[in-house]
């Protein structure tokens, strides 16, 4: 025990000797926070638009300026051939061409029905939809207030109607945010432990002081704790940290328990940086551990459901990620934070997150030997 | 002179079909300052970590310090120091983190190891230096440090693998001034080096070449045994044998 | 010459003779294609809802049937009245709860109306938005189709969308230029600059400065393996693309080609600089990772639109080059046009390359003097 504690002052001093380290521990949180959550957004902005207006009637002028009012959308050129249009999107100067057809007013006024063009530019699928999507139920509303115009009826009640109410639990406004930020602590607390606990291993390896260690009594455990503990009150550090800026810039509502959410970084700090630390001993570089940390985060955070649902991955992948603890992280952390899961509703992640952290530091202790 | 504090019999490893050492066979006595002589590559440094327990032999019986090498491995390392070739102390740490470090590893109480730190720093003159960081001192300092370091916990044996590399001869004469006077607190020295003066300073020593132990006496002996003016002499001659 | 040569083939020799790099230069591509065309998707499909059915008649019955045979929704949990839908939603077993109010079918063949509940575990807002405009599509379609077959709706606006370049949608047309400046930034930018500053830290680099090769046939020797792998890599993903993912080259394949050679010298560039400016392979590692990977990722639109971003973010994507290069390779790729309409990207991206050699210049002459 009193080893330990002088293993523990020893890592402490040499993170707080650290300048880059330090200066690492406060920029990421910063960094992450305020880039990639803005960045990563689907929230739709900014939609430029390309109208055609063919018709020149009111009623599709009045479509325009409906369309033109709405937040997403900006009406940017317009001309009366569409394919100008298609050649503003080629150029990437416009997302969307509208073209309302000559006789456009007139057969929807005689024929009570008419038809319109939407060309998208569809490189980026889910944009594309997204923007579809609006600016159909744009268009929707604008039919019902046409409707209720012209013929003077309150609203046109078909026979036989189903309305679909849907309420947004969590997240009225649909804050995308929100759904962010947890997903971002989970891969800072991941970064953070894994780079400097692995690297803080290999480095005593390149400098030779490992194998002074080595003909020393210290205890492979009493090493080992060495390397986790201090790294893992760093990740938890910046945990609170990114916490308390999401708190502060994006309002992000904390609906669950705290102590849950530093609880089970506790648990998955211990198997990921377990995690590094068995890297670090195969390893025998700085470089080569970057490389294969690099290699592996790259595929635990992309299949972890941070900018994607991991529903919509083949069952195949979906049974992988069981071994991903990346993805039980995030699951737990946006579970607790946006939706105030109790303990009780995340039996699953607990358990797996225990059998991951064990097996890590299984191999860690198992791999590290004292024995060069 | 008579106590046995490494016991070497039959010790061969294998690194795959290279043989590194060869049927070695040696006793080292307390108290006496042993040199473990050969040419880079002759197998020295192998021989060294397997005495450390940082490498287990492929096969044959080593005791280190009354211990036996297979199965007490950590007291082993509780009776024994060691210096490498490569300064491995702790450079972003001062010299007083370092001592406390290392003493907190072996156990020393805070008040044995602040008096014991203040002989060292007497004894090597860098009282001043005590708070700076280690990365920053010139390096005759460093070893001396490092040596320090791995007999602050007094062992029984201390190993040094090449610990003069890199430094003047003036400073190398200072260091091993430091080496007799561990040598006579009664602390077994043993010490690999292809610096052929440094091998007169030893009481006995051995010569290894290509894994084997080629010869193994006091200084006097060999050089009686070779005809030779110096041990630069007794080594070269071995070597062309050998060849 | 001939030392140039000699010079040139122990550079191959240093990258071949290395699993580890090897592994980083083709795994990473392979990996990368692999995840983001057949693991990772956008698009919504299987996802677990539950239905709370208080009426249990034929329509309700229907429209259950209707949704979960759409492929968007599988059934994962059917609540009974009363059941508490928050801790379902808690527990992460569903993304959206339908509610039936009790005598659904009477409510509707009565007064032509009833309400249908979709609530949806908004914590993943994008998804919730997503599920409950298809839940609601597909019950209206219900409507629609069952319902009001022989009757006339007056005034109805129809709109009918042509979603050109990708008409399935498939997220893969828009991840492979990415993955492709990433890599090629990955592997000429970073591999370059860590292996020049490499052999500065070994001290390498003096032995070679005193030799008798130029300077500029020292980085020729170091960039010139890079530019190779670079180029199979730029092909390996392009076949990839399209043989494996169906990725179109609409264009032409040499434009594509020129164009990838430019990015590849760009990023050469990018990294003989980062040589220049970084002491040793650690300072190298980073400036590339945080300063390059990082931001070809997050800011170059690989995987998020640019122009949703807030104006700031914006403005710092316009000095990053993959930012331009993909760009124009969608451009060529997937919408066929010539040079006519990219020439400002490759502009920038030529001007970035002039910028980078000449600083590098700048940088070396002054450590040499």
């Amino acid at each position: 025990m009193k080893t330990l504690f002088y293993v523990l002052q020893k890592e402490f001093i040499q993170v707080k000797r650290n300048k880059v380290m330090l200066r690492m521990i406060i920029m990421i949180p910063i960094m992450q926070m305020l880039v990639l959550v803005f960045a990563a957004t689907y929230d739709l902005k900014n939609v430029n638009v390309f109208l055609v207006d063919q018709d020149l009637s009111s009623t599709s002028r009045k479509l325009a300026s409906k369309i033109d009012a709405s937040p997403f959308f900006t009406i940017n050129n317009t001309s009366f051939n569409p394919e100008d249009g298609e050649n503003e999107i080629l150029n990437n100067r416009d997302d969307m061409v509208l073209v309302i057809p000559k006789g456009f007013e007139r057969n929807l006024m005689r024929e009570d029905k008419a038809s319109l063009q939407l060309l998208v530019n569809a490189i980026d699928g889910q944009s594309a939809q997204i923007g579809y999507s609006y600016a159909a139920s744009v268009i929707g509303g604008f039919n019902k207030n046409i409707i209720a115009d012209w013929k003077g009826l309150p609203e046109f009640k078909p026979p036989y109607q189903i309305n679909t109410v849907s309420r947004f639990w969590y997240n009225s406004e649909l804050e995308y945010k929100w759904y962010m930020a947890p997903g971002v602590l989970a891969l800072l607390v991941t970064l953070i432990g894994l780079n400097l606990s692995s690297t803080s291993l290999v480095k005593e390896k390149e400098d030779g002081t490992i194998e002074q260690l080595n003909v020393t009594p210290i205890r492979k455990i009493q090493f080992l704790a060495g390397k986790l503990i201090p790294f893992i009150v760093i990740a938890l550090f910046d945990l609170s940290f990114g916490l308390f800026l999401a708190r502060m810039v994006f309002n992000l509502p904390i609906v669950g328990n705290l102590g849950l959410v530093f609880g089970f970084g506790v648990l998955y700090l211990i198997g990921i940086l377990g995690l590094g630390l068995f890297i670090s001993t195969v390893a025998d570089t700085q470089q080569q551990v970057m490389f294969v940390t690099f290699f592996f985060m790259m595929i635990f955070i992309l299949m972890s459901g941070i900018f994607t649902p991991v529903e919509s991955m083949p069952q195949w992948a979906q049974t992988i990620d069981q071994i991903n603890p990346v993805y039980h992280f995030m699951r737990v952390l946006r579970m607790v934070v946006l939706k105030g899961s109790h303990f009780g509703d995340l039996i699953h992640e607990f358990v797996a997150l225990c059998i991951l952290g064990v097996t890590f530091l299984t191999l860690a202790l198992k791999r590290y030997r004292k024995t060069a | 002179m008579n106590e046995k504090v490494i016991e070497v019999h039959n010790l061969v490893k294998k690194f795959g079909s290279f043989v590194a050492n060869d049927h070695l066979n040696f006793d080292v006595y307390k108290g006496e300052i042993f040199g473990f002589l050969g040419a880079n590559g002759a197998g020295k440094t192998t021989a060294m970590k397997i005495l450390c327990g940082l490498s287990a032999p492929t096969s044959g019986d080593v005791k280190v310090a009354g211990f036996d090498i297979y199965k007490e491995t950590e007291k082993v390392k509780r009776n024994i120091g060691y210096m490498s070739q490569k300064f491995s102390l702790y450079e972003d740490l001062t010299i007083a983190e370092n001592i406390r470090f290392f003493s907190g590893i072996y156990g020393i109480s805070p008040k044995d190891r602040k008096a014991k730190q203040e002989i060292l720093l007497k004894n090597l003159d860098i009282e001043s230096a005590k708070d700076s960081l280690v990365g920053s001192l010139p390096l005759g300092w460093k070893q001396k440090l490092a040596f320090s370091v791995a007999i602050f916990h007094d062992p029984k044996i201390v190993f040094l693998d090449e610990p003069t590399g890199g430094v003047d001869p003036i400073t190398r004469r200072k260091f091993w001034d430091l080496i007799y006077e561990a040598s006579d607190r009664g602390i077994t020295v043993f010490v690999t080096t292809h610096y052929m003066d440094e091998a007169e300073y030893c009481n006995r020593v051995s010569i290894m070449s290509e894994g084997r132990i080629e010869a193994l006496d006091t200084t006097e002996n060999l050089k009686k045994q070779y005809a030779a003016k110096n041990m630069d002499e007794v080594f070269l001659k071995i070597a062309r044998n050998t060849e | 010459m001939k030392q140039f040569i000699g010079f040139l083939r122990k550079e191959f020799l240093h990258i071949f003779r290395d699993p580890r790099t090897m592994i980083i230069i083709f795994g990473i591509p392979v990996v990368q294609l692999m995840l983001f065309g057949k693991v990772i998707s956008t698009d919504i499909q299987n996802a677990k809802i539950a239905i709370l059915d208080q009426s249990h008649d034929n329509i309700t019955r229907k429209i259950t049937s209707k949704l979960l045979s759409s492929g968007y929704f599988v059934l994962g949990e059917e609540l009974l009245p009363g059941e508490d839908v928050e801790s379902v939603f808690r527990q992460g077993k569903v993304k959206m709860v339908v509610t039936f109010g009790p005598e659904f079918e009477y409510n509707l063949e009565r007064d032509g109306k009833a309400d249908v509940q979709l609530l949806a575990d908004a914590s993943d807002p994008n998804t919730a938005r997503i599920l409950t405009n298809y839940a609601s599509g597909i019950i209206s379609d219900y409507v629609k189709k069952e319902k009001l077959q022989n009757i006339q709706l007056p005034d109805q606006i129809n709109v009918e969308v042509r979603m050109l370049y990708n008409e399935g949608l498939k997220s893969v047309y828009m991840f492979v230029p990415g993955i492709m400046a990433m890599i090629l930034m990955l592997i000429s930018s970073m591999m370059t600059s860590i292996s020049i500053s490499k052999e500065k830290e070994l001290g390498t680099m003096e032995v070679l400065l005193a030799s008798p090769l130029k300077p500029i046939q020292i980085v020729l020797g170091k960039v010139t393996p890079y530019l190779l792998l670079s180029f199979i890599n730029a092909l390996t993903i392009i076949l990839l693309g399209v043989f494996v993912f169906g990725v179109p080259i609409k264009g032409s394949f040499f434009l594509l080609m020129g164009e990838s050679f430019l990015f590849i010298l760009m990023a050469l560039s990018l990294g003989i600089l980062i040589s220049t400016v970084a002491p040793n392979q650690m300072v190298a590692m980073f400036i590339s990772l945080l300063g390059l990977m990082l931001p070809t990722i997050l800011l170059s639109g690989f995987i998020f639109p640019i122009q949703n971003m807030p104006l700031p973010l914006r403005i710092v994507s316009n000095i990053l080059p993959p930012r331009w290069f993909i760009v124009i390779i969608r451009n060529i790729m997937l919408k066929g046009t010539g040079i006519m309409y990219i020439w400002k990207e490759t502009m920038v991206l030529i001007f970035m390359s002039f910028t980078f050699i000449a600083l590098s210049i700048k940088n070396f002459k002054i450590r040499l003097e």
